[in-house]
């Protein structure tokens, strides 16, 4: 079981669906986030590409984060979801330091939080928030170690890439482009 | 875009508080982090789902509310069996919680009184507000006649004001999303097709091969459906063409985008006409069956050549004939959409014709992958007595402009202006849910109208700018505390959807449905009113269509068969519009013998003086007009607009990014509040681009209160179209001041 995420950029609207549904799925406190939208232009007037995507947490193969903490409260689960139990969390930061995409804050109760792929959801055989609510239809999960997954599919018959591929820490959310 | 993910701007009410003692409970589950525990202790305690339908937008999604036995609202989900959303609502819709939560709402009902000697309002009872509100609309109808009580509205609460008003005596209503929204093309489809085009639009997205829009930017308007289908074109396959100054988030999924200068659209129209009809690609059995006037087209478009249109665009004629020739090759599966903000120029119900000949010439109305025939169920009327006849109303009110389906909101505006040979005088405003400061242009005029009211009552769940004029503001709850209409709107198929309340209505708010029954009753219009809660009367209309309210309950949406017939023409079949002849007409007598080009034609449109920019304005898929922009979930996702400024324009000024300025139009207009620069290629170098939307001026807006700027502010010239009387907004220029006008004043 190798979970992932493909997020498909041109159908992506960036309207931040994904973002407000994590946070009322995952009570996470107005203010904060752990998906959000990235929008980069490139070109000069007309000739312009634009490319809008929702971020977050990489789930990576190599996760810094895991390496660094000092109490093991970042660890990785089956299927390869990057979790942090904040009970063992000492908030010291060094996680939010290490990773490369930013994609974990100091919670305000003092732990650190970020993207679980919703797995209290997959446990239930849903979908994660994000995913079930775009209205783009724009994102795909699915286990990666099945090759007719419909993500193992969109991997293999579209042109995709992951963000700072040169960190080296073999990312888990893929962006078709 | 996004939100700061280090910023604490206000922790959720949502409570933290007793979760520790759940973990421990949840690691016998075999979960191992808190957070998890805590979201699955949220799924375990079977959370209460109570059907809704959205009230953030007019797109009226159907929804499930899941809330605690404690009453918490913890998130809002789309009803699967939607046809307004297939089960996934917009971010509006899921951050529409915050619609409830908001502290800055309104709380209890508000009388303006002289306090000390200065104007304030006093909290009061409800029976106090409504007994005046009732003494006053008594006053009204003795002194001038019921006629002279004016209704504004939008949304849900308006059509039970709508009843309260038909019911009293008065007609004269009107709402903004006609004459500053989408009125130029309901009357443009109407007169080419016989039919408007109507909300949801019944544009065969999902199935097209070629998507035209024109300044239409689906995707930054979140219109639900519209967003998913042009997903599922992409899909498909299917090629977009878009036309707009701004490479808008719809512009940069396009094959084809083409940058034309603002207000020449019209032009490219025409020369997409006089390539299709040239070249002979048009739908000759289509247009034969089924249009009238193709020869004096034909002859009218001559003159409109690409190379002609090639100098009042800037769009290139081969590119013009290359788009032209896919959107035909593609047809009838290709959709000149209509678009739904389409008050600009002034031309734009001309505009709106000449897309709906496009349409025509293409054969794509009443076609797959272009126009589907969209049907709904109508809702037996509660019975009630025959309402009185007024005099005169929103037709009277806006006479000068023949072709107006609806009621004039600038007309109704400027019958409230005390005049010698005003006929029709507005003497009081009642307003419910629709803040017109944000919404009216030429503020001047919006102003002196409410300064000559004898009279004006608010209704609104947020204190907008608006409630700032009334004499008594009443506190609206939220749709998420109320029962309201049954939602029946036009579609593929017809479909119901229920509104019932999830959770108490809170502080001292009550439903309009409530608040127009007791002025009834006050009114003495008891026999309109024959229910104690609106319930009944949903349960009553449910009866009557076949289903329950203890079944719609449990579904939220319910679908109907089509009775009117297939959703497309069929190979040959015999058809007969709405229209005056009968047909589809590309040219229109009905225009002609009131004066009016009987076939469009450009007309050219200020343009800006040097040192001045045309101001552009559009929308961000995370908030509805200005009415969202405090509410606590969406307010994280966009605070404030930004002033998009082309690097050229930028250079010249010297503008850095981030850099705050303020902006004064043609008229001397100065922004209240500074606006944040954003430089960017996606803007042409003629123009300036805002979200609508921010700028609240009101302090008790506490997250928008001068945050972003205003375009409505800025907006003081306005281009009345002369066939349906709506308000042309994009002739306003505006210069950008990077010192702060109000220097010696506090802003």
């Amino acid at each position: 079981m190798r979970y992932a995420m493909v997020i498909d950029t041109k159908k992506c609207v960036g309207c931040s669906d994904c973002v407000v549904a994590c946070q009322t799925e995952n009570n996470v406190p107005i203010g904060y986030c752990r998906d959000w939208i990235t929008e980069r232009v490139e070109g000069a007037y007309p000739n312009l590409e634009l490319e809008l995507r929702s971020e977050r947490c990489n789930h990576c193969e190599n996760a810094p984060c895991v390496r660094c903490c000092p109490t093991g409260a970042s660890h990785i689960i089956d299927g390869g979801i990057v979790l942090v139990t904040p009970d063992e969390c000492i908030g010291c930061g060094a996680c939010i330091e290490s990773c490369p995409y930013d994609a974990r804050y100091q919670h305000p109760e003092g732990y650190v939080d970020k993207c679980t792929f919703c797995h209290h959801r997959l446990e239930k055989g849903q979908l994660p928030a994000c995913v079930s609510v775009c209205p783009t239809k724009c994102m795909y999960f699915g286990d990666l170690d099945n090759p007719n997954s419909e993500v193992s599919q969109l991997l293999k018959e579209r042109k995709h890439k992951t963000l700072a591929p040169e960190a080296g820490t073999k990312p888990q959310v893929y962006y078709l482009i | 875009m996004g939100t700061s993910r280090r910023k604490f701007i206000k922790i959720s009410a949502l409570g933290f508080g007793g979760v520790a003692v759940a973990a421990s409970s949840m690691e016998s589950l075999g979960i191992n982090s808190y957070l998890e525990g805590l979201a699955l202790e949220n799924s375990l305690e079977k959370l209460r789902q109570t059907a809704t339908y959205c009230e953030v937008c007019f797109w009226k999604c159907a929804g499930w509310v899941h809330s605690d036995s404690k009453g918490t609202i913890h998130k809002i989900i789309g009803n699967d069996i939607d046809p307004h959303c297939n089960g996934r609502l917009c971010p509006r819709g899921t951050g529409g919680v915050g619609m409830y939560s908001d502290n800055d709402r309104l709380k209890k009902p508000l009388v303006r009184k002289v306090v000390n000697g200065e104007e304030t309002f006093v909290e009061t009872s409800w029976d106090e507000a409504l007994t005046l509100i009732a003494t006053k609309m008594k006053g009204i109808k003795e002194k001038y006649g019921a006629e002279s009580m004016g209704l504004l509205k939008h949304g849900s609460p308006g059509s039970h004001f709508e009843h309260l008003f038909k019911a009293y005596g008065s007609d004269s209503i009107a709402e903004p999303a006609y004459a500053q929204c989408r009125g130029p093309r309901e009357a443009g489809f109407a007169l080419t097709f016989g039919s408007w085009v109507g909300s949801p639009e019944p544009t065969d997205i999902r199935d097209t091969k070629c998507l035209v829009l024109i300044g239409s930017h689906i995707g930054e308007n979140m219109h639900n459906t519209q967003v998913q289908e042009m997903s599922d074109a992409i899909d498909n396959g299917a090629t977009i063409i878009a036309v707009d100054p701004r490479l808008s988030t719809a512009a940069s999924k396009s094959q084809h985008w083409l940058a034309i200068k603002p207000s020449t659209d019209i032009a490219l129209l025409l020369a997409w006409m006089n390539v299709i009809i040239n070249e002979g690609l048009y739908d000759k059995d289509y247009v034969e069956k089924y249009t009238l006037g193709f020869e004096e087209l034909k002859d009218h478009v001559q003159q409109y050549t690409p190379e002609w249109a090639y100098g009042v665009t800037t769009i290139k004629p081969e590119e013009i004939r290359k788009t032209a020739r896919i959107m035909a090759a593609a047809a009838p599966s290709t959709i000149i959409h209509p678009g739904r903000h389409v008050t600009w120029y002034g031309d734009d119900t001309q505009r709106a014709r000449a897309m709906a000949i496009l349409n025509g010439l293409l054969g794509s109305w009443g076609r797959r992958g272009g126009f589907y025939f969209k049907e709904k169920i109508s809702i037996p009327k509660f019975p009630h007595p025959p309402y009185p006849t007024p005099k005169w109303g929103w037709k009277e009110i806006g006479e000068k402009y023949p072709f107006a389906e609806m009621g004039i909101t600038n007309e109704l505006i400027k019958a409230s202006l005390p005049s010698a040979d005003n006929v029709h005088p507005i003497k009081a405003w009642l307003v419910a849910g629709t803040n017109l400061n944000n919404s009216i242009p030429n503020k001047k005029l919006l102003e002196e109208a409410i300064d000559a009211l004898e009279f004006m009552v608010v209704v609104d769940t947020m204190p907008m700018e608006i409630t700032g004029y009334a004499d008594v503001v009443l506190p609206e709850c939220t749709y998420l505390e109320r029962y309201d209409g049954i939602r029946s709107a036009t579609n593929r198929e017809p479909s119901i959807a229920l509104r019932m309340p999830a959770v108490e209505p809170r502080f001292n708010s009550k439903p309009a449905w409530w608040i127009a029954k007791q002025l009834g009753e006050k009114l003495g219009l008891h026999d309109y009113f024959k229910y104690e809660d609106y319930k009944e009367v949903i349960a009553w209309q449910l009866e009557q269509m076949g289903t329950s309210l203890e079944e719609m309950e449990k579904i939220g949406v319910k679908k109907f068969p089509r009775t009117s017939g297939p959703m497309y023409l069929q190979e040959g079949q015999d058809y007969e519009f709405y229209t005056s002849s009968g047909k589809i007409e590309f040219y229109s007598e009905d225009l002609e013998s009131q004066g009016f080009d009987p076939m469009p034609k450009y007309t050219k449109h200020p343009e800006p003086a040097p040192g001045y920019y045309r101001l552009n304005y559009g929308r961000s898929p995370m908030h509805t007009f200005s009415r969202t922009v405090n509410n606590p979930n969406l307010n994280d996702l966009k605070s404030e607009n930004d002033l998009w400024v082309n690097p050229r324009v930028a250079r010249i000024l010297d503008l850095k990014k981030g850099q705050y300025v303020w902006l004064e139009n043609q008229d001397g207009v100065q922004s209240s509040f500074p606006i944040r620069v954003r430089v960017t290629e996606r803007i042409r170098w003629d123009s300036v681009y805002m979200v609508h939307g921010f700028g609240h001026n009101n302090k008790k807006l506490g997250r928008a209160h001068g945050k972003g700027a205003s375009d409505t502010q800025l907006i003081s010239q306005v281009a009345i179209d002369p066939i349906m009387g709506g308000t042309g907004m994009r002739g306003n220029f505006v210069k950008i001041l990077k010192e702060n006008p109000f220097k010696t004043v506090e802003v």
